[in-house]
């Protein structure tokens, strides 16, 4: 058995483990540390998958950006001290069946179906060359407007966020 | 056994189910907010397995990318709304916030 099957199963193994204790743990701290492993594996993931630029990336952004402001958004918004951190959860066995049908039926359509795939897939070779081309060349109107999207949306939560004194 | 294209897509259909169940059965608005951060995860690792094994190419990444993008914006502003939510309601339990204004 090669070792990059190891690797990922080991990987998918963390990932799968630990999306479900971020769906169904009750304490919502506990959901925030499990999806830590979550995104973790994940860039483990993109490394196994030659985007080496890519899961440094996922590490930066999802790990050390959005994880850190969403238990900044758990502990603003939960009284420690007074209400416990538990939650629940609402229509659990209809919404169980829901999605794992869709999971189910998701997995039929993987399976059946003759995906184009490419023979033998090139071993390694380093990408972050070939994105900043592409970001610059055929990519560069997205590429613009990604910038006005995230100087929108910093406005916007600015001026969501703060407190309005009447 | 050699790892295809298969089981990337088949761990992201695990995923993306699981995301879909914390966003139409959790209560915490921050609870839905890690779904969809789920569900974003999924349809990446698709698109770096179609990188690799299909005919997509760097295209994939660069998708990947504008994908990261966005669910940073989203997230800032989600987090906006939900602290704005606590504010007026002081509650983040959806059901509870069911009205424009106190």
């Amino acid at each position: 058995m090669p070792y990059t099957t190891i690797v990922f199963y080991v990987f998918a193994l963390i990932i799968v483990v630990s999306a479900f204790m971020v769906v169904f743990t009750k304490n919502v701290i506990h959901s925030a540390f499990a999806l830590f492993f979550t995104l973790f594996s994940v860039s483990g993931l993109y490394v196994l998958l030659n985007a080496d630029f890519l899961a440094i990336t996922q590490i930066m952004i999802y790990v050390g950006g959005i994880l850190i402001l969403l238990i900044f958004g758990v502990m603003l918004t939960t009284k420690i001290t007074d209400i416990n951190l538990r939650t629940k959860n609402l229509n659990a066995v209809s919404s169980i069946l829901f999605s794992s049908g869709i999971i189910g039926i998701m997995i039929f359509i993987i399976l059946t179906t003759k995906w184009n795939v490419k023979q033998n897939p090139e071993i390694h070779q380093e990408t972050v060359s070939k994105i900043g081309t592409a970001l610059l060349s055929d990519y560069l109107l997205p590429f613009e407007i990604a910038s006005i999207v995230l100087l929108v949306a910093l406005i916007g939560s600015a001026m969501y966020s703060r407190r309005i004194k009447d | 056994m050699e790892i295809g294209l298969n089981h990337y897509l088949v761990l992201g259909a695990i995923l993306f189910g699981l995301g879909l169940y914390a966003m139409i059965s959790r209560r915490n608005a921050v609870l839905v907010l890690m779904g969809i951060e789920l569900i974003l995860n999924a349809a990446n690792i698709n698109f770096i397995a179609f990188s690799k094994y299909g005919n997509l190419g760097v295209d994939g990444q660069v998708i990947a990318i504008f994908v990261m993008i966005l669910a940073v914006a989203e997230a800032a502003i989600a987090l906006g709304i939900i602290l704005n939510l606590y504010n007026n309601f002081a509650t983040v339990d959806i059901d509870e916030a069911n009205s424009m204004k106190e």
